[in-house]
């Protein structure tokens, strides 16, 4: 009895070995919520679903891990006990302090954060960071919602007045504008990344000024959309597809592709280039023609010629014929953002420090 | 489908009339179980993790069971279970209710969160809405006048506790008990059953409002869900004397102010939503400290209450 128990545990351990030496490679992921939140840490789990496919690597993922010294110890314990060679910790927050102090103490470790904080005069050799330009997707979306609305008027509910979130709102609105010149957008801020309750208040607010599609940028997106369906308008999503969450109103929604982004890493990792070499870039950007970003299958509500705009807008995207953020445009204020003629492409500095709204936009930086 | 007609500044007033009764539901029926529980003289100040564990477990229930009915009770049951723990704890001599309540707090949360993982993703049938905005025409009117049937039980239930705790034998022992044990003890009462059947039912009753929040509104299971609510419910208790009709127009006080930043900013009103954002916890702060003093207990307060007997 005693002799089967032990050779019972011996050929356990034995499989464990042969299946960690099978695995060449191992990748650990963080998320700073749960991870099937229909949100933004969702698309980062499906981001690493999606790289578990290759036969040649193991990931382990942590959820739920506050901006703390609680990421700190989720890093060494992936390194130390996992064998972690390539870290995604993809919360904001994670980066400075805890991403440079744990960089430090492992220089031989790859750590990729998401976002674009790395500057190369101040932080550890091996830290990179990458994003995706999803204001590309979220233009193409305002094209569809600009088709749809017959009110003339889109909801955004947004957590912070950040660049990211402002960009996002502003290519809404001339995505929109684009199809249908009188659309504007009216904001929402809530304040934070996930409060459901007044994410919900919102929603019923800007429904009863008669908004009739809405879109947010907060953490996680479901409890818009089921509001949205329970009232009967339209909406678009953000960081995953939520057409489950509202068949009828889900017109079509921006998406991050993280499996494609973190593919490639893995593979770069796995052929023995590293970020203090420079053989892996420290900075990776992309949009929809890198295929960061992607926007999901059009709902049932979505028009021949809203679907036929949104495809040539998003070739257009894709090809480098059509830009976003192109003069004359004005500021909600009346300030003269850019005059005629210019232009500001996907990689100027600009877009990253942006602090206004655009004319059409119904809603306040300042808070 | 529907685009709504505007109707700006109405909006703000509706928004709030309609906040006070969807968003202070969670409000009134946690601090309907803490008045009762505090009435005892014992306060439970893990109400919070309750009102999560009750979110949590009426979400699965229903997910599973199909019958958002079932959920209800399985947030009542769930809150009894989790007060009956509390009222153990400090039923034993010597323990401090206070500290026992954190304890419970961060234990109830961190026991949704973990029993919860799975269910963040899937809906869950949703409790039916009573509709008494038939006779209007405007769909906001009724949409507003669609009310949880948990905020009807709630408004009962804060009318009925006040009928009993001046009119009934079982209410009157409820104070004797936490207005002077020694006296209930001298009476013949047992001191510890009472206290153990309020904090119990009080318990049960906040596992009510996290049903109210998973199944109702805003309808799903997030661990944001509470944000704090269930604490603030314990300050509001404070505000509303340990009267338990006040509880309920304390409640739709603070749930109309949640309201108050949306609605604003959704007819174009852009600047000092922040504050707006705030003004929930700026109540909260505000009626601790109008209501505080050193030299003197609250009227109305249970004598009891925060002492060791």
């Amino acid at each position: 009895m005693k002799h089967t128990r032990s050779l019972l545990l011996f050929a356990t351990a034995l499989s464990t070995a042969v299946a960690a030496f099978a695995a060449e490679m191992s990748v650990g992921f963080i998320y700073v919520g749960p991870k099937d939140d229909y949100g933004y840490n969702q698309s980062q789990s499906e981001g690493c679903a999606g790289i578990q496919k290759l036969p040649w690597l193991k990931a382990t993922e942590e959820a739920s891990v506050p901006e703390t010294t609680a990421a700190q110890e989720t890093m060494r314990n992936m390194i130390e006990l996992e064998g972690a060679s390539l870290i995604f910790p993809t919360s904001f927050g994670y980066f400075d302090p805890h991403i440079l102090k744990v960089a430090k103490q492992y220089p031989k470790v790859q750590f990729l954060h998401c976002g674009g904080l790395y500057d190369a005069t101040k932080h550890p050799a091996n830290v990179g960071s990458y994003f995706g330009y999803i204001d590309e997707a979220v233009y193409v979306a305002g094209i569809v919602a600009g088709h749809t609305t017959k009110s003339g008027k889109l909801g955004f509910i947004a957590a912070k007045p950040i660049p990211q979130v402002l960009r996002n709102i502003n290519a809404y609105l001339l995505g929109a504008r684009s199809v249908n010149p009188a659309a504007t957008v009216q904001v929402v801020f809530t304040g934070d990344w996930s409060v459901p309750v007044k994410e919900a208040e919102s929603a019923t607010s800007l429904i009863n000024q008669g908004v009739d599609v809405l879109t947010c940028h907060v953490d996680s997106p479901k409890v818009i959309i089921e509001t949205a369906e329970r009232r009967g308008v339209y909406v678009t999503g953000y960081h995953v597809n939520g057409a489950k969450l509202a068949p009828k109103g889900y017109l079509t929604g921006a998406e991050w592709n993280w499996t494609k982004v973190y593919t490639d890493y893995a593979e770069a990792v796995k052929a023995g280039k590293t970020l203090a070499a420079g053989t892996i870039p420290h900075l990776v950007r992309g949009g929809l023609k890198e295929g960061f970003v992607s926007i999901s299958p059009y709902g049932p509500a979505v028009s021949a010629a809203a679907k036929k705009d949104a495809e040539a807008a998003k070739a257009g995207l894709i090809e480098g014929s059509l830009v976003i953020f192109k003069g004359p445009l004005k500021d909600n204020t009346g300030k003269e953002i850019l005059p005629a003629g210019k232009a500001y492409l996907q990689q100027d500095l600009a877009l990253e420090s942006m602090g206004w709204l655009v004319d059409g936009v119904i809603g306040g930086t300042k808070g | 489908m529907n685009a709504s007609e505007s109707i700006g500044w109405w909006g703000v007033v509706l928004g709030i009339f309609a906040g006070a009764l969807r968003g202070g539901t969670p409000f009134l029926l946690v601090s309907l179980g803490e008045c009762l529980t505090e009435k005892s003289g014992k306060i439970n100040l893990g109400l919070e993790g309750t009102l999560l564990m009750g979110a949590m477990s009426a979400y699965a229930v229903s997910y599973h069971s199909g019958n958002p009915w079932l959920g209800v009770i399985a947030a009542f049951g769930t809150g009894a279970g989790l007060g009956a723990i509390h009222a153990l704890l400090v039923s034993r001599p010597k323990v401090n209710d206070v500290a026992a309540g954190i304890a419970m707090l961060i234990f109830g949360s961190g026991l949704a969160f973990y029993l919860g993982k799975s269910y963040i993703r899937p809906s869950a049938p949703q409790l039916p809405a009573l509709s008494l905005g038939g006779w209007s025409e405007l769909p906001q009117l009724q949409a507003a006048l669609k009310l949880s049937p948990l905020f009807v039980l709630g408004a009962g239930l804060a009318f009925l506790l006040s009928w009993a705790f001046n009119c009934t034998r079982w209410g009157l022992r409820v104070r004797a008990v936490g207005d002077a044990p020694v006296a209930a003890l001298a009476l013949g009462m047992s001191v510890k059953k009472v206290r153990f059947v309020a904090i119990v039912l009080g318990s049960a009753i906040a596992g009510l409002g996290g049903a109210h929040l998973s199944l109702f509104y805003p309808g799903a299971w997030t661990e944001a869900i509470s944000s704090g609510q269930g604490l603030m419910a314990v300050a509001l208790v404070i505000f509303a004397r340990w009267r338990p009709v006040h509880c309920l127009y304390a409640s739709m006080i603070f749930g109309g102010t949640q309201a108050i930043a949306p609605a604003l900013q959704a007819i174009g009103i852009t600047s000092g939503y922040y504050l707006w954002n705030a003004a929930p916890y700026v109540l909260t702060l505000v009626v601790m400290v109008i209501t505080c003093s050193p030299k003197r207990t609250l009227a109305g307060s249970p004598g009891a209450l925060g002492t060791s007997s």
